[in-house]
């Protein structure tokens, strides 16, 4: 059966030119690039040359780019070095909507004593940013807010936030793992302190992120050990991943535009046609402010882990924000935060396209989601009236 | 990706007797919408012999839910209702070839419906059947809720109970108390025990004893301190046991024995001599 791949928020499929030219580096070229003699030593430049790739995409100096384990590393770091460089700041402000990776670290902060301010978002998914105006204090020692987020793919306006934030002289993050590759991100525009980013979520392969540290700031590392990366992330380098993420930043620029217009008119036409399709259906988080590839749909009075089990019998991946997706029996803190009523909660799901998406994989999901969704509605107790009432035969038996 | 057995998969794919029996004889209405799963159950029920002749579900919630559901009807259809009354979840559980241990909730409220279509069907009203005191106030869970699937499924820990009830799984204010209830579930059961006539304890049974008390009254203290223990073995009356983590270079350890010695002695038999592996006890 074939595999529509629509969970790409996820993780994405490795490109094969990614794989191409992470081979070698399996094989032949198994130095450390630490090693004194060529063998090793020749790698050096190969990741140096990686390193410039991911820089480029993102309009950073080479110097600025640090390779570290993943995304959710690069958050650690991120702030983590704020709070060691800042020993007598301690706050952190965060919003209520960014992904484990910040949200379950600032808490573990916070068990630790610190003060963490998690702004609330709107029915949409925005910030209001009198909020973080007013939260931002003196005694804030990083604030760290998400470019743009996973589930809904609401794109935040950084430029204000990093206006607002440098305005008070305070450290600001962003985790950009969701944004970078898919929409332009530039830190010579952009007065951000730190950027997170993550090779999976743009084809390259799992393992492999970066932390963009601006020049000057102050940091302290998160991984002590050996010299590399400057002293500022210890640990042998992960060259064939560092070789993957630097052709991976490559292509991502190379395939940006795809990404704004085909990618964009495919997701377009899904959610319009979903909307059509499925009554009691609706979108969450800001249509206009919203990455390119994502749209999260709800489907009242049916259960999202149910959607995804039935859509993945037709070979169609996808994800969801019901409680019953994860090992909690919490439901999306993203959508709870937007406010988004239990009913639409519990019966979201979240596709995110990519690149190798293609109109076939829109055409089967726009026929198979609709059956679905009856299916699993004629299966419910709830909404049998209204379901009725608005199409006028829905079976009761 | 939860793990669900191939006939569980079956079943919420061709889910069988879905739907609403009209003019039913009985009718089971538990969960609601904004707690993630619901499920309406409706019989039709021969008022001569008690025999079940049809039961239809509908259900909202996730594939262990849906499942739960059709194994329900397909396990009461054709028993009376004195037959049916003695299903447990555990049944349904099992119906399904087992069910991820988060997802127990799902098989606990298809009991619970047929509870509640019985009694509806009995003139009982649900207030009188389900009663108690609200604890956790997330998912609607009251305390002989908690008690009942407590006993029935002899659990243990609050993770145990909040992956059969939902309880304590939403704010967690409720933790607490359903630690308390923990305590005086097995604190009533202990006595029960004591108090019921000795049955001969064979290898099998004593084994048995000595893993659930170990579970349920030792290793939950070790490990509050970082420390465990493991059952070994047991031969004749000599407990084997490893301490674990923090417990393995402590000083205390002999003492540590000792009051695991004093434990199982009273909750399973004076004649047990516990010994740590590699140690003297």
């Amino acid at each position: 059966m074939r595999v529509i791949y629509l969970d790409n928020n996820a993780s994405t499929r490795v490109a094969d030119e990614v794989v191409e030219a992470m081979l070698p580096y399996f094989s032949n070229l198994y130095g450390n690039p630490s090693s004194m003699h060529v063998f090793g030593g020749q790698l050096h430049k190969r990741v140096e040359d990686a390193r410039a790739e991911v820089a480029r995409l993102i309009g950073a100096e080479l110097e600025e780019i640090v390779f570290t384990g993943c995304g959710t590393e690069s958050d650690n770091t991120a702030i983590m070095s704020a709070l060691e460089s800042y020993p007598r700041k301690r706050h952190i402000v965060t919003t209520r909507v960014e992904h484990p990776a910040v949200l379950n670290f600032c808490k573990a902060m916070a068990r630790k004593g610190y003060r963490v301010t998690f702004l609330p978002v709107d029915k949409l998914g925005r910030l209001d940013l009198k909020e973080l105006d007013a939260a931002v204090t003196e005694d804030t020692a990083i604030v760290s807010i998400m470019y743009a987020n996973n589930e809904t793919g609401v794109i935040f306006p950084m430029e204000e936030i990093a206006r607002i934030v440098k305005s008070k002289g305070v450290l600001l993050h962003t985790d950009a793992v969701q944004a970078v590759g898919k929409i332009p991100v530039d830190v010579r525009k952009l007065p951000v302190d730190m950027l997170s980013l993550s090779g999976h979520k743009i084809h390259a392969p799992k393992g492999i992120g970066a932390l963009f540290i601006r020049r000057g700031i102050r940091f302290s590392p998160f991984i002590i050990g050996g010299h590399q990366e400057k002293g500022r992330r210890g640990g042998t380098e992960n060259v064939p991943s560092i070789i993957g993420i630097g052709v991976a930043c490559e292509l991502a620029a190379k395939h940006m535009n795809d990404e704004n217009s085909r990618v964009k008119a495919l997701r377009d036409r899904l959610e319009e046609g979903l909307l059509a399709c499925c009554p009691n259906a609706m979108v969450n988080g800001d249509s206009e402010h919203r990455l390119p590839n994502t749209t999260n749909m709800s489907f009242e009075y049916v259960e999202g882990e149910a959607i995804l089990l039935r859509l993945d019998s037709y070979g169609i991946c996808a994800s969801s924000g019901s409680a019953c997706t994860s090992g909690s029996l919490e439901p999306s803190h993203v959508l709870r935060a937007m406010g988004i009523p239990f009913t639409a909660i519990h019966g979201s799901v979240r596709l995110s396209l990519s690149r190798y998406n293609t109109d076939e994989d829109v055409d089967l999901v726009l026929k198979k989601m609709p059956e679905v969704i009856k299916e699993l509605r004629h299966l419910s107790p709830f909404g049998r009236e209204e379901m009725a009432r608005k199409t006028g035969k829905l079976r009761t038996n | 990706m939860w793990e669900y057995t191939e006939k569980l998969k079956e079943l919420f794919l061709n889910p069988k007797n879905v739907g609403e029996i009209e003019n039913p004889d009985a009718v089971g209405e538990v969960g609601n919408i904004v707690c993630g799963d619901a499920l309406k159950l409706t019989l039709k029920i021969d008022k001569e012999t008690g025999k079940i002749l049809d039961a239809k579900f509908q259900t909202f919630g996730c594939a262990s839910a849906i499942a739960s559901s059709s194994a329900l009807t397909e396990l009461i259809k054709g028993k009376t209702i004195d037959e049916a009354i003695k299903i447990k979840n555990q049944d349904i559980a099992e119906y399904l070839g087992g069910l991820p241990p988060e997802k127990m909730h799902c098989s606990v409220m298809g009991r619970e419906a047929l509870e509640v279509a019985i009694a509806d069907y009995k003139g009982i009203k649900i207030e009188e059947l389900i009663g108690g005191k609200v604890i956790c106030k997330c998912f609607d869970v009251t305390d002989e809720k908690i008690k009942k699937v407590i006993r029935e499924n002899r659990l243990t820990t609050v993770e145990q109970v909040t992956n059969y009830t939902k309880a304590g799984g939403g704010c967690g204010s409720c933790i607490p108390d359903i630690e308390n209830i923990l305590k005086e579930v097995w604190a009533e059961r202990i006595i029960e025990e004591a108090i019921r006539p000795k049955e001969r304890l064979t290898n099998i049974k004593k084994i048995a004893l000595i893993q659930e008390i170990l579970e349920r009254e030792i290793r939950p203290r070790l490990q509050a301190d970082g420390g465990d223990v493991e059952l070994i073995d047991v031969d004749g009356n000599r407990v084997i046991v490893a301490l674990r983590g923090m417990c393995t270079e402590c000083v205390m350890a002999n003492v540590t024995v000792k009051n695991i010695e004093k434990k199982l002695k009273e909750l399973v038999t004076e004649d047990l001599m516990v010994v740590s592996e590699g140690g003297q006890g």
